[in-house]
């Protein structure tokens, strides 16, 4: 390692620790203000009395403060539940934007300053760390001591790595009133593109695009001379920074609501959600093309460009989860599990999570139409379970926590109901597989280990069989390590695309069926 | 013959020994397979072993088949030695004591790294890359040394070159040839490579012997002095300059060898239910004008495999006949691909068209008969060709120009990557003063991808 890179890592690492600290800093003062601002009208004359004794208390810490404040809280709501009360029980969640409001000290005083000393040393250190990378090196596989790296092989530094995700996650879903430091530190960036002031959600996404930035730029450096990996990298991090980040906020910004026009239903699961659709169809002519644009992209968008490409051109080209995986998750891609008891887990849980979608959705919908009591009710449960379930554990903290440990596709592989659907496309229905190339494979195991999607490659090559899977999503990373040039994605005439069973040429002596 | 269920005895689990094993049992259901090897418990590839060592997978990666694999195909497996054969009560005798006995024996035993006799050959330090156990060692051997020699100028050497630079130990390579691996690839293709082996900063001795291995009092290799009478400090030396049959348990007895397993096109040797495949056999007589009596290569192991289970189980047994020849290799970075026939000197008859890109990363040769002008065989550097085009290229006689003309047929890059016809194109026409023109491809076709 270059003197320059570890310096760029040590700076990494600072800005790394600075933005674990920041939640901790600073102190917590409620004011009857805030209350009054923050709360619903309905819930604003309990709420000022349950609070009133933190009024003008300065806390030292979060900790103590969400402590107080839960405790207040839960007293009022725990005594209507003994009651029966059902109606008087406030069922909404105050904690983070009251927490928010009451942050002080350092870091609400100069938001700037500790943006630049967290997330602003993190991107500077990995961009030091990351530009100098193979530089005066021929282009190539740059795959050396991969094994040999803690951080890639699950080894300490992968399992620290791991762990910290999987508590951000877990405090960004469940506990963000813990975070609300971080948050003060967007408010200028949000006030300045959306007119409002940041949440948790923006907190993530910003976060979560700066990582498919800079680890994009990895790309670059690591797949230097592979024109595939170049353009698809610079794909979806256009499609993370346009789409998915500063459309949205304009959106926001333009009195329309939030929408990422390349989020697509199932995985884009609140879709047909009441609030959703009632926003979009009270956002006049935009509205209505969100809806409309939405439902294109389910009934006509993914067939077609599936049938053409295969599911990678949003997999692996477009979608934000998969722009995660294929950026900040590429050192881990060889962590996938490759054995047949995997695929059979695989296909269970994905299909599973894809019924489950979809039947919530007709629920939902029917409910929207009919609106009667029992429906809703359970459409709501059905909400919060596969919100909780799918939507913030799975698709969270396992999809994104797990990358050190079971590679970078958990979620796309195991859990995401739109690459389940794009899938069955892909399958059945599609010019798109990977050929082999006659008898080249040296059944050497490259392409099966950096398979992101754990498809054992090789099984196929070995015996001269087209691959047609549908978890593939096309990164086309098996192509680029296979050294003896046997594997190519290919959009071509179906026929001949599934060849279950291929002869595989140069012996004349007999055809030998694999 | 499959009427009656036999014992078949298989001896390696290389890739041969476990094609054959496969491929019995996928036609006939009943006999008793077994297959013995000392190596490793399971069959691996062999060809990956550079890959652990660089750390680019682990030994477990490279295993083609989960381990369950084999009991469910009732294969059995059994990791021993066999230290001598009775062929006349059909029994082998295992290195642990134990005797098995067979009613079909198939020998799949492989290789071993060949030595010159050169003073210091058995050196602590010196070693080939042939097996498991010599990249282990290899592991220990080159563990914090700062030099590290490698003699043999051929697929294995460059391999342990290229091992050797991933783990930034700087290397001295040895060859004998004037330009890298000359005795196969034309002098063009073989100056590329020197190129290419430069550039990552490998200290290349074109030209050069070893003479001797010099130790120190411990037994430990201390240094190589060259033919030119250099002497070069190391602590590590590679001795890779090819391989041969590893038949020596096999010798001094019934059984019919010359430098490998002597056997015919049905791969019997001279004895009853004994027969021979993979890279431990040697063919009377070659098994096609183009090929050699010892078939050293990952694919035709696997052939004889194929052809030999065929045979076993067939009622007309068939004779060996590989196909149009073909391989791969990579050198570091640069992937190379032959088809057919390319000599690497000129011969009679015989013409190439050749073109490198401006690069010097890329190359394609087209070798042709000059009378018919048909297409006998292609080399190519940087460029992924495809197979099956060459087949039928070569098996249906195309022209140059024919073959030219459908380049992009053959061309099985990745998406996105250069298109090199139209230089190649240009070249031919500052050659010939012949155009070439690949019809064009409607803009609707090239977004879809279409190959027609
Ligand atoms: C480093 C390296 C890289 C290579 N790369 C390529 C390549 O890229 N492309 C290519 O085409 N070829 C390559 N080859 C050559 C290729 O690997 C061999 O041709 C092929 O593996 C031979 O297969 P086989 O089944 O005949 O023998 P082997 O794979 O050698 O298997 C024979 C097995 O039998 C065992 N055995 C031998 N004697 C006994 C005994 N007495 N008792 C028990 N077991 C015994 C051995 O231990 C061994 O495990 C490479 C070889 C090496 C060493
Ligand atoms: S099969 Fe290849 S292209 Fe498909 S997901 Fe796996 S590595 Fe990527
Ligand atoms: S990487 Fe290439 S040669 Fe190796 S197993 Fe896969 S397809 Fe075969």
């Amino acid at each position: 390692m270059k003197i320059n890179q570890i310096i760029g890592l040590i700076i990494f690492i600072l800005g790394l620790f600075s933005f674990s600290v920041i939640p901790f800093l600073g102190t917590y003062q409620l004011e009857k203000e805030m209350v009054e601002a923050k709360v619903k009208e309905e819930h604003q004359e309990d709420m000022l009395r349950i609070l009133e004794p933190m009024y003008g208390e300065e806390y030292m810490s979060n900790f103590a403060f969400v402590s107080d404040f839960n405790g207040y809280f839960d007293e009022y709501n725990e005594a209507l539940k003994a009651n029966e009360d059902w109606d008087n029980v406030i069922w909404d969640d105050y904690a983070f934007d009251l927490t928010k409001a009451a942050t002080q000290g350092a870091v609400a005083d100069n938001p700037n300053l500790y943006l630049a000393i967290s997330v602003g040393l993190a991107v500077l250190g990995g961009l030091i760390y990351i530009l100098p990378m193979y530089r005066n090196e021929p282009d190539g596989i740059k795959n050396d001591g991969i094994y040999f790296s803690s951080m890639k092989s699950r080894g300490l530094l992968g399992i620290i790595t791991g762990t910290w995700l999987i508590l951000f996650y877990i405090i960004l879903y469940w506990f963000p009133e813990y975070l609300t430091n971080l948050v003060v530190l967007m408010d200028p960036l949000s006030i300045l593109l959306s007119g409002n002031p940041a949440s948790q959600w923006f907190l993530y996404g910003f976060i979560y695009t700066l990582a498919i930035l800079v680890m994009g730029i990895r790309m670059f450096r690591k797949y230097k001379g592979n024109a595939y990996q170049t353009i698809r990298t610079a794909s979806v991090m256009f499609f993370q920074l346009s789409f998915a980040f500063l459309i949205p906020e304009i959106l926001v910004l333009l009195n329309k609501p939030w929408h990422d026009f390349k989020n697509i239903w199932p995985l884009d699961y609140s879709f047909f959600y009441d609030y959703r659709m009632e926003g979009m169809l009270s956002s006049g002519a935009l509205g209505m093309f969100m809806l409309i644009w939405g439902i294109i992209l389910i009934i006509i968008g993914v067939p077609l460009f599936t049938y053409f490409y295969g599911k990678r051109w949003y997999c692996s080209w477009v979608c934000g989860c998969g722009g995660l995986a294929e950026t900040l998750g590429d050192p881990y891609r060889q962590l996938s599990d490759k054995s047949l008891k995997a695929w059979q887990v695989e296909r269970y849980m994905i299909h599973g999570v894809l019924v489950f979608a979809v039947l919530m959705t007709a629920v939902t919908i029917v409910n929207y139409f009919m609106e009667f009591g029992l429906l809703g009710q359970a459409t709501d449960q059905l909400h919060s379970v596969y919100g909780f379930a799918i939507g913030s554990a799975f698709a969270g903290v396992v999809g994104t926590g797990f990358y050190p440990f079971m590679g970078n596709r958990v979620w796309c592989r195991f859990g995401c109901p739109l690459a389940a659907y794009l899938g069955l496309v892909q399958r059945f229905k599609s010019r798109f597989r990977i050929t082999t190339n006659g008898g080249q494979c040296i059944s050497c195991g490259n392409c099966s280990t950096y398979c992101e999607m754990g498809i054992d490659v090789r099984w196929y090559a070995q015996r001269g069989q087209n691959i047609v899977r549908s978890s593939c999503v096309g990164c086309g990373v098996c192509s680029a390590v296979c050294p003896r040039g046997v594997l190519k994605l290919e959009n071509g005439e179906e026929e001949g695309r599934i060849n279950d069973n291929p002869i595989l040429i140069g012996n004349k002596s007999i055809t030998v069926k694999s | 013959m499959n009427d009656k269920t036999q014992k078949i005895v298989i001896i390696g689990n290389g890739i041969a020994g476990i094609t054959c094993a496969r491929n019995i049992r996928k036609r006939d259901e009943n006999s008793e397979i077994l297959v013995i090897s000392g190596e490793t418990e399971f069959f691996f590839s062999r060809t990956a072993l550079m890959y652990i060592y660089m750390g680019h997978m682990k030994y477990e990666h490279t295993k083609p088949y989960e381990d369950w694999f084999w009991e469910k195909n009732n294969i059995k497996l059994k990791q021993a030695w066999v230290e001598r054969l009775d062929y006349g009560n059909k029994t082998l005798h295992l290195d642990s004591g134990n005797k098995i006995i067979y009613d079909t024996l198939i020998l799949a035993t492989g290789s071993v790294p060949n030595k010159f006799n050169w003073s210091g050959q058995d050196l602590k330090g010196v070693q080939g890359l042939y097996s498991k156990q010599d990249l282990d060692t290899m592991e220990m051997n080159t563990a914090g040394i700062n030099r590290a020699v490698v003699v043999g100028g051929g697929l294995i050497g460059i391999e342990m070159a290229e091992m050797l630079a991933s783990r930034k130990i700087p290397v001295t390579f040895l060859v004998r040839e004037k330009n890298f691996w000359d005795n196969v690839l034309p002098i063009d293709e073989a100056r590329l490579i020197n190129k290419h082996i430069l550039e990552h900063h490998i200290d290349l001795r074109l030209g050069t012997e070893l003479k001797e291995i010099e130790g120190d009092e411990s037994g430990l290799v201390k240094s190589v002095v060259t033919d030119k009478g250099e002497t070069i400090s190391c602590q590590f030396v590679g001795l890779t300059v090819g391989v041969s049959p590893n038949i020596k348990f096999l010798q001094d007895s019934a059984l019919e060898t010359k430098r490998g397993v002597l056997v015919d096109r049905f791969f019997k040797t001279n004895i009853e239910n004994v027969y021979a495949i993979g890279d431990c056999a040697e063919f009377h007589e070659p098994p096609a004008s183009d090929r050699k009596n010892i078939e050293q290569v990952w694919y035709t192991g696997r052939m004889h495999g194929e052809t030999l289970a065929y045979n076993l189980t067939a009622e007309n047994p068939v004779a060996y006949q590989p196909g149009m020849w073909f391989n791969s290799a990579k050198f570091f970075d640069i992937e190379y691909q032959t088809y057919g026939l390319v000599p690497n000197e000129d011969k009679e008859g015989i013409s190439s068209f050749y073109w490198e890109s401006e690069t010097g990363k890329n190359c394609l040769r087209l070798v042709f008969e000059e009378k018919s002008q048909r297409l006998l065989g292609a080399n190519s550097l940087g460029w992924r060709l495809r197979h099956e085009f060459f087949e039928k290229a070569i098996e249906k006689e195309w022209t140059l120009e024919k073959v030219l003309k459908n380049l992009h047929k053959a061309d099985f890059s990745t998406e996105f990557f250069e298109k090199f016809y139209k230089k190649v194109f240009k070249k031919y026409e500052n050659e010939t003063g012949k155009k070439i023109a690949l019809e064009k491809q409607s803009f609707f076709h090239r977004l879809i991808g279409s190959r027609a």
